[in-house]
């Protein structure tokens, strides 16, 4: 029988080891999987590669795994936002790295990942310094860049319901990576508020199909990010 | 000169409101693009997409009503329309990339003459580089329009003959909207299609970095 759930953040994170390449979905705060970096972080892992769309605000989330100095290097779009201190300091001292990517090609490049595409020509970034020492190739008469796929090793991903298959679904914009990540890690390890039996997703709203899931943990009650940063909290 | 001459940021906006029809899917920038979408003319219906996963997004929310999950690219809580649409990354970079999105309306750093647009970093040592989803909006987006003071807060020009801070992408910008005029980026470089109230035509080439020409509508003035 498949039953993809486990019973703790814990057991969920076990495995991942130092070096590791992690996805971590979300867009800011919508989407972010709070409390399984949290897990993270007690956990231990270091020398991490995090591919996220930002570095994460005040003291928790992924700014805490970035303070807690687990996070070897950075591969995101846009590094900065409101209360985002902590890579900013590092990312200065020298002390962390970056692969500074184009929104949609961050994008693409996962999905590409996922689905076994090695690598892909784009207008994106063209004439940029973005393009510099990447191939170009002209197409329709047009420059365009080749991009590489990206895989990683495992996913960290909130969703809102997920059955035992793994199916998913998700609320609003916290959709964003989700998704996609799933398809490109060897490992997808999601929290979802709630479980649910096989069906009760309906099977044309199911958003991402099981066999992209490795692992679903129920966190009933994620806490916001914003809501915590405005506590002034911090992890651990 | 002040850069604050002509018309107010709410003009600006409601300047650009005007030159979107009816029906477009449109993007707003960060900052004073949000602006236009309170100025859009009477009996004309325009499709807002934001970039983090969203077709139809609504007024802002009452604040006791702001959901954490329902955001915009500036990461603020928006609302979503009936007939909205939520989808994950790719496929809103595919509404972009792919040409579907009729306009998105930008803010600027600096424009080049040959419509070469520079909006993300000044290259500054110590600065801290972040692009977002700039690099694909102009490079798929079908029309380009850029909202923007005319010259800095220090009085520089922001449309020069060449770019000196990093581009954003090149040959990319259709029309500029600043505070003085309104300005096509053609072939012959800047050419002025409508001027504020009581700016001439010589305040705005004062205010320019690149030789300014004048469009048919205008040859009066």
């Amino acid at each position: 029988m498949i039953d993809k759930q486990v019973e703790s953040l814990e057991a969920a994170v076990a495995d991942i080891h130092d070096g590791a390449t992690i996805m971590i979905g979300g867009f800011g705060e919508a989407g972010s999987p709070i409390e399984l970096i949290h897990a993270l972080i007690d956990q231990g892992a270091r020398e991490l590669t995090v591919v996220n769309n930002n570095t994460g605000s005040g003291g928790v989330g992924l700014a805490a795994l970035i303070q807690n100095r687990r996070v070897r290097k950075m591969i995101c779009s846009y590094p900065r936002t409101a209360n985002s201190t902590v890579f900013p300091e590092l990312y200065r001292a020298g002390e962390i790295e970056l692969e500074l990517v184009p929104q949609g090609t961050l994008a693409e490049r996962i999905r590409a990942g996922g689905a076994g595409i090695p690598a892909f020509y784009t207008a994106t970034a063209v004439g940029t310094v973005l393009e510099e020492g990447k191939e170009v190739r002209r197409f329709d008469g047009k420059d365009h860049v080749l991009e590489h796929g990206l895989r990683a090793d495992f996913a960290l991903v909130k969703a809102r319901r997920a059955d035992r298959y793994g199916n998913l679904d998700y609320s609003k914009t916290t959709r964003n990576f989700g998704p996609i990540m799933c398809t490109a890690a060897a490992c997808s390890i999601v929290q979802a508020e709630e479980l649910v039996a096989p069906g009760d997703i309906d099977p044309e709203c199911v958003v991402t199909p099981g066999i992209f899931v490795d692992r679903v943990v129920v966190v009933a009650d994620p806490a916001h990010e914003s809501h915590l940063v405005k506590e002034g909290r911090t992890y651990p | 000169m002040s850069s604050q001459s002509g018309w107010t940021r709410e003009q600006m906006a409601a300047r650009v409101a005007v030159d979107i029809p009816d029906g477009s899917y449109v993007n707003l920038g960060i900052g004073m693009p949000e602006l236009v979408a309170q100025f859009v003319p009477k009996g004309r219906e325009l499709v807002y997409h934001v970039e983090n996963g969203l077709l139809g997004m609504g007024p802002d929310p009452e604040p006791d009503a702001a959901d954490p999950d329902l955001i915009n690219a500036g990461k603020k809580p928006v609302t979503a329309i009936p007939g909205a649409a939520f989808f994950h990354h790719a496929d809103s970079f595919t509404m972009i990339r792919g040409g579907h999105i009729d306009v998105c309306v930008l803010g600027a750093m600096q424009i080049a003459s040959s419509g070469d647009l520079a909006n993300w970093s000044t290259g500054a040592e110590g600065a801290i580089p972040a692009v977002g989803g700039a690099m694909d909006l102009v490079a798929g987006v079908r029309t380009v329009l850029v909202l923007t003071q005319h010259t800095t807060k220090t009085g520089e020009p922001k449309l020069l003959e060449r770019c000196t801070y990093p581009l954003t992408g090149k040959a990319c910008v259709d029309r500029i909207y600043t505070n003085l005029a309104v300005i096509d980026v053609t072939e012959q470089g800047f050419v002025v299609v409508d001027l504020a109230p009581g700016v001439s035509l010589d305040e705005v080439r004062a205010a320019t970095g690149a030789p300014v020409g004048v469009g048919p509508a205008l040859q009066h003035v």
